[in-house]
C-alpha cells in the first residue's frame, strides 16, 4: 500500500521572517494555528517569543541552521525527529543543524506537551511546510541576485544553484531572503526523494548525555538556591493537623519548616480546575535545606498528625468496590450497536469472561521536582514537566499573579509516561518559593513519588460474547475503574464496527488516591484483555484466532462511522508481517507463540510473543512487532521507542503490582515494587509496513499489545489462561523472562 | 543508630556531596537504596553505588565519576553508548556507563549472559536494554582491538 496524502497545511502566514541585528535570517512559524496580526519577530535571538510561534529557525550567514524548538525532550526522541523533518524540506545537511531548547515565557503557548505519542502527527504538516516555505524564500533571494527567475534554481544541501550552474549557499541569501513576502503554498518533497528522513540520525543530546552535562531538572542550580523537602499525608485520604519540627530544625543544614498548601486548597475548591492540576487537599510541611540530603533528613525527622477524613481505601476495598459496579447496572454507555441483549437471549452460548489489573506508579527515573523563584518582580520556574502552558497558568491563579511575570524553562525530563502532565510539583515549588522568597528546588525522593503518585487507575474489564451457530452475534464490554473512564475514540477501537451487536459501558467510582494518564491510558490494560478474550472466543468456536481476527475486519472495511479510525486494510498488513516475520505458521519445537493485533494512538500494530519451558518454568524469550505508523523519520530513535514499549508492557503485565492499605500505597521503592530488569527483557525484533502516509507516534502504541501478546503465550506454555495483572501474582508456575 | 540531628556533613552519602557540594551532578539521584544503580560510580575502580557510600568512609579512596571517566568523552564505552545510541530520557545512562566501564576493566571480553548479569542491577526504566547489552559489547570488541 502506498498512497500520498496530500498537505492540508496551507494556512495563510503560519510564518514570518526578520533579519536578525547580529546577522542571519529568523523564522518564526506555528504548528496548529495562523500567527496573530499582531505578532512581531525578533531581531534578537536571546528575545525568542514563544507566545506568538511554537518555534523558530535561524539560518546563520554561514549557512548554519538552529532550530529553537520549547518542546521537552522525555525520551520519545521528539527533540531529533522533528526538526529532522524541517531540515529535510529545508534541504540541508543534518550536520549543520544544530537543536537548541526554547524557553517558554507565556501562556499562549500552543501544544507544547509531549504526551499522547502525537507530536509527530500533529507537527508533520507544518513542519514540512515551514522547511520548504523557507527554501523557497532563500531561492527566490538567490534569483533576484542573479537576476533569473527562480524556477531556474534549485537548492539542494545548503546551497543554490542556477541553470548556468553558478551557486550560492543559504547563507549568502539569507539577508535578502528575510524581508522577502512569504510566498504560499509551496509544494512539498515526494517522500520518495526524501535524503534524510528514513535515515537513522542519533539523539541530539547524546554528547552531552554521555559525559553528565546537566540537562535534568534535578541538576539545575542558581547561586543561593536552597532545596525543599515536602512531606505530604502518607495515607490518600488523610489531611494534616499539626505537627512537631523541633528535631528537624536541629538538623545539620536544614534552615527552616514551613507549610504550605493553604494556596492550593483554595485553588482546588474553585469550580473549574484545569485537567492537569492534580493537588492533595491537605496542607503539607515542608523542610527548607542548604542541601537535598539535610532537607530529606530533616523530613523524616518532622512528627507530623494527621486525620482521616475519608475511607483510607485497601486493595480489598477497591476490588469489591469495581466488582460491584460491574455487577450493577449504574454504567454509562459510550457505544451502541443494534440489539447485545437480544443477541444474548437468542445465543446457543454467552462467554463471559473478567479481567483485573492494579493501580500502577510511573516511576519515571528522575524523579519528580521543580526549581522556583518566586520575587515581587517575576516569578521563574524551571523542570521537567510536559505541560509548560497549563503549569503557568495554575501558578498565576494559584500565587494571584500577572500570567506575564512568569517564564517557566522546560528541562530535558528523566522520563515521563504521563506523570509530568500533572504539574503538582510545579506548584508546590511555586507556593514554597512564594512563601520563603528564595530561589528553591522541591526534590521528591522516590518514597515520595511512589506513594504520592497520580496513579494509572485500578481497572477491572467484563467482556461477554454471543455465540449462534458458530458466529459472534453480539459482544458487550464494561470497564469499570477508579476515578475515571476510558474516553475519546477508545469505545470505537477494533473489534467495534465488525459485530452488528456490539456495546461498551463504563462505571467508576470516586476515590481519594489520585489517579490520571499512564503510558498508553487505558489501553495499556484494555489490549490485555480484549485480545485475551478474543483468543479464548477463537478456541471456543475452535478457529484460528487469527483468520478470525481477519475475517471480523471484512466487515468493517468502507465503513461510514467516523467514528472507527482505525483502517481494516492497514491492520491486514501488520497481521500478515508479524505471521511472516515471526514463523507463526511454521512453529519450533518447543516454542510457543502468543499472537496479538492492535490499534491505539493511530498507529497499527501486530506481535507475537515466544514462550519456551525452561527447567519446567516458562521463559518469555522474544516479542516480534509489526508496526505502521507510516513514514518512519527517524528509524534509529523509531526502533528505541518500540523496544522500550514493548519491554516496559511486558515488565509491567508481569511484575506491576501496586497494592494499598488503609490509604498507604503497599511499595514504596524498588526493594518492594518490581521493575523489569536487564537479563528479564525478551529480545524485540522489529519490522515496519512501509509506506508514505503521514507518520504517527511510539512512545505508547507498542505496549498495550506485549503484555496480551506475552500472557497467549504463556497460556499455550501452560495451559493456564491470566485473568489478572501482574501475571506472577496468579500462576502456578511463575513465568520468567530474557 | 544516628539521631537525625547528630548528622553532620560526614555522614553525607558521597551522591549528594558531589550533587550538591561539589556541583557534580552527572552522577543521578533514583532510589536512595541501592537499588538502581543511578548513582553509580567507580571507587578505586569498582562500580560502586554513590549513594550508600558516606563521604566519611572514603578517606585515601579513588573516586571517579561520569564526569572523569574521560577528559572529553572518548573511553571506549562512551563512543559505544553513542555509536548504539542507547539513550531514550537518558537518565540513568551516566550510572549504566560507570557500571559498565568498570565491569569491562575486570572482564574485558564478556560473553553475552555475562553482560546481561554484570547489567542486570542498573535499573532502565525507559528499557533500553537490549541497546545497552549491545553497547557493551561493543565497548569491549573496541577495546581489544
Ligand atoms: S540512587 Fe543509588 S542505587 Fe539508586
Ligand atoms: S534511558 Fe530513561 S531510564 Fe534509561
Amino acid at each position: 500500500m502506498s498512497t500520498l496524502i496530500p498537505s492540508k497545511f496551507s494556512r495563510r502566514s503560519f510564518l514570518r521572517t526578520s533579519s536578525l541585528a547580529s546577522g542571519g535570517m529568523l523564522i518564526g512559524f506555528n504548528f496548529f494555528t495562523a500567527c496573530k496580526d499582531t505578532a512581531k519577530m525578533p531581531i534578537d535571538i536571546s528575545k525568542l517569543n514563544y507566545n506568538d510561534f511554537n518555534a523558530f529557525i535561524k539560518i546563520a550567514d554561514n549557512g548554519l541552521v538552529t532550530i529553537f524548538s520549547p518542546n521537552p525532550e522525555i525520551g520519545q526522541g521528539v527533540k531529533t525527529s522533528m526538526p529532522m523533518i524541517i531540515a529535510e524540506e529545508l534541504d540541508v545537511a543534518w550536520k549543520n543543524v544544530h537543536v537548541a531548547q526554547g524557553i517558554l515565557d507565556t501562556v499562549n503557548y500552543v501544544r507544547q506537551v509531549a504526551g499522547g505519542s502525537q507530536s509527530i502527527r500533529f507537527g508533520w504538516d507544518a513542519l514540512r511546510q515551514t522547511g520548504a516555505t523557507a527554501r523557497q524564500m532563500l531561492v527566490n533571494a538567490a534569483a533576484a541576485k542573479w537576476g533569473v527567475d527562480a524556477s531556474e534554481c534549485s537548492a539542494k544541501q545548503g546551497v543554490i544553484t542556477n541553470a548556468k550552474g553558478e551557486t550560492l549557499g543559504y547563507g549568502d541569501v539569507v539577508k535578502e531572503a528575510a524581508v522577502l513576502e512569504v510566498p504560499e503554498n509551496i509544494p512539498l518533497k515526494d517522500p520518495s526523494t526524501y535524503t534524510l528522513i528514513g535515515t537513522d540520525v542519533g539523539n541530539v543530546d547524546i554528547d552531552k548525555i554521555i559525559v553528565g552535562e546537566p540537562l535534568f531538572g534535578l541538576d539545575y542550580k542558581v547561586d543561593g538556591m536552597v532545596y525543599a523537602s515536602v512531606l505530604r499525608p502518607p495515607a490518600f485520604g488523610q489531611s494534616l493537623i499539626s505537627y512537631d519540627d523541633a528535631e528537624a530544625r536541629a538538623t545539620p543544614g536544614v534552615i527552616d519548616v514551613i507549610k504550605i498548601g493553604a494556596k492550593a486548597k483554595a485553588l482546588m475548591a474553585k469550580e473549574k480546575v484545569n485537567w492537569s492540576v492534580r493537588l492533595h487537599d491537605s496542607e503539607k510541611v515542608v523542610v527548607i535545606a542548604e542541601n537535598t540530603w539535610a532537607a530529606m533528613q530533616g523530613k523524616k525527622a518532622i512528627k507530623a498528625t494527621w486525620s482521616d477524613d475519608s475511607e483510607l481505601e485497601s486493595t480489598d476495598f477497591q476490588d469489591k468496590k469495581l466488582l460491584s459496579l460491574l455487577n450493577g447496572n449504574k454504567f454509562k454507555t459510550l457505544r451502541k450497536d443494534g440489539n447485545v441483549k437480544k443477541a444474548f437471549a437468542q445465543a446457543d452460548k454467552v462467554l463471559e469472561r473478567t479481567y483485573e489489573s492494579p493501580f500502577l506508579p510511573h516511576n519515571c527515573m528522575e524523579p519528580m521536582n521543580f526549581f522556583a523563584n518566586v520575587t515581587d518582580q517575576k516569578i521563574h520556574l524551571v523542570g521537567p514537566v510536559q505541560t509548560p502552558a497549563a503549569a503557568a497558568e495554575t501558578v498565576s491563579e494559584l500565587l494571584g499573579r500577572n500570567i506575564a511575570d512568569i517564564r517557566l524553562e522546560m528541562t530535558r525530563m528523566g522520563g515521563g509516561f504521563g506523570r509530568r502532565l500533572y504539574g503538582d510539583f510545579v506548584y508546590e515549588s511555586a507556593e514554597i518559593s512564594d512563601v520563603i522568597r528564595k530561589p528553591v528546588k522541591m526534590v521528591s525522593t522516590r518514597e515520595d513519588d511512589m506513594t504520592t503518585g497520580v496513579y494509572r487507575p485500578a481497572i477491572k474489564y467484563r467482556i461477554a460474547a454471543s455465540i449462534k451457530n458458530g458466529e459472534i452475534t453480539g459482544y458487550h464490554l464494561k470497564e469499570a475503574a477508579v476515578n475515571s473512564n476510558m474516553y475519546g475514540l477508545i469505545p470505537n477501537f477494533f473489534p467495534a464496527g465488525t459485530l452488528e451487536n456490539y456495546q461498551v459501558d463504563v462505571a467508576n467510582y470516586k476515590s481519594e488516591i489520585t489517579t490520571g494518564a499512564w503510558r498508553a491510558p487505558y489501553t495499556n490494560f484494555l489490549a490485555f484483555a480484549e485480545q485475551n478474550f478474543l483468543d479464548e472466543l477463537a478456541e471456543e468456536l475452535d478457529i484460528d484466532p487469527i483468520q478470525m481476527r481477519l475475517d471480523m475486519l471484512q466487515k468493517v472495511k468502507g465503513t461510514t462511522d467516523a467514528r472507527i479510525q482505525y483502517s481494516a486494510e492497514r491492520m491486514e498488513d501488520v497481521i500478515n508481517l508479524v505471521v511472516e516475520k515471526s514463523g507463526y505458521r511454521t512453529p519450533k519445537e518447543g516454542v510457543f507463540q502468543g499472537f496479538c493485533a492492535y490499534y491505539c494512538h493511530n498507529t497499527h500494530i501486530a506481535e507475537v510473543a515466544d514462550v519456551v519451558m525452561e527447567n519446567n518454568q516458562p521463559v518469555v524469550k522474544k516479542v516480534t512487532v509489526a508496526v505502521d505508523c507510516g513514514i518512519v523519520v527517524n528509524p534509529l530513535g523509531a526502533l528505541n521507542q518500540i523496544e522500550g514499549g514493548v519491554v516496559d508492557g511486558v515488565g509491567h503485565s508481569m511484575y506491576g503490582d501496586f497494592g494499598f492499605k488503609n490509604g498507604m500505597p503497599v511499595s514504596n521503592n524498588y526493594d518492594s515494587y518490581r521493575l523489569i530488569r536487564n537479563k528479564e527483557a525478551p529480545a524485540v525484533e522489529t519490522h515496519f509496513v512501509e509506506n508514505t502516509l503521514s507518520p504517527t507516534g511510539l512512545g505508547e502504541p507498542t505496549l498495550p499489545p506485549a503484555g496480551a501478546a506475552v500472557s497467549i503465550a504463556l497460556k499455550k506454555a501452560t495451559g493456564n489462561r491470566i485473568y489478572k495483572q501482574p501475571f506472577v501474582s496468579n500462576m502456578a508456575t511463575k513465568p520468567i523472562l530474557g | 543508630m544516628v539521631a537525625p540531628n547528630q548528622l553532620r556533613p560526614a555522614d553525607t552519602p558521597l551522591l549528594w556531596a558531589l550533587r550538591d557540594h561539589l556541583d557534580m551532578v552527572g552522577t543521578k539521584f533514583g532510589c536512595g537504596i541501592g537499588q538502581c544503580g543511578a548513582c553509580t560510580v567507580h571507587i578505586d575502580g569498582n562500580a560502586s553505588r554513590s549513594c550508600q557510600m558516606k563521604v566519611s568512609q572514603l578517606d585515601g579512596k579513588e573516586i571517579t565519576t561520569i564526569e572523569g571517566l574521560s577528559e572529553d568523552g572518548s573511553h571506549p564505552v562512551q563512543q559505544a553508548w553513542k555509536e548504539v545510541d542507547v539513550p531514550q530520557c537518558g537518565y540513568c545512562q551516566a550510572g549504566q556507563i560507570m557500571t559498565a566501564s568498570a565491569f569491562l576493566d575486570k572482564n574485558p571480553n564478556p560473553s553475552g549472559q555475562e553482560i546481561k548479569n554484570a547489567m542486570h542491577g542498573n535499573i532502565c526504566r525507559c528499557s533500553a536494554y537490549s541497546r545497552i547489552q549491545k553497547a557493551v559489547a561493543i565497548a569491549a570488541e573496541n577495546k581489544l582491538t
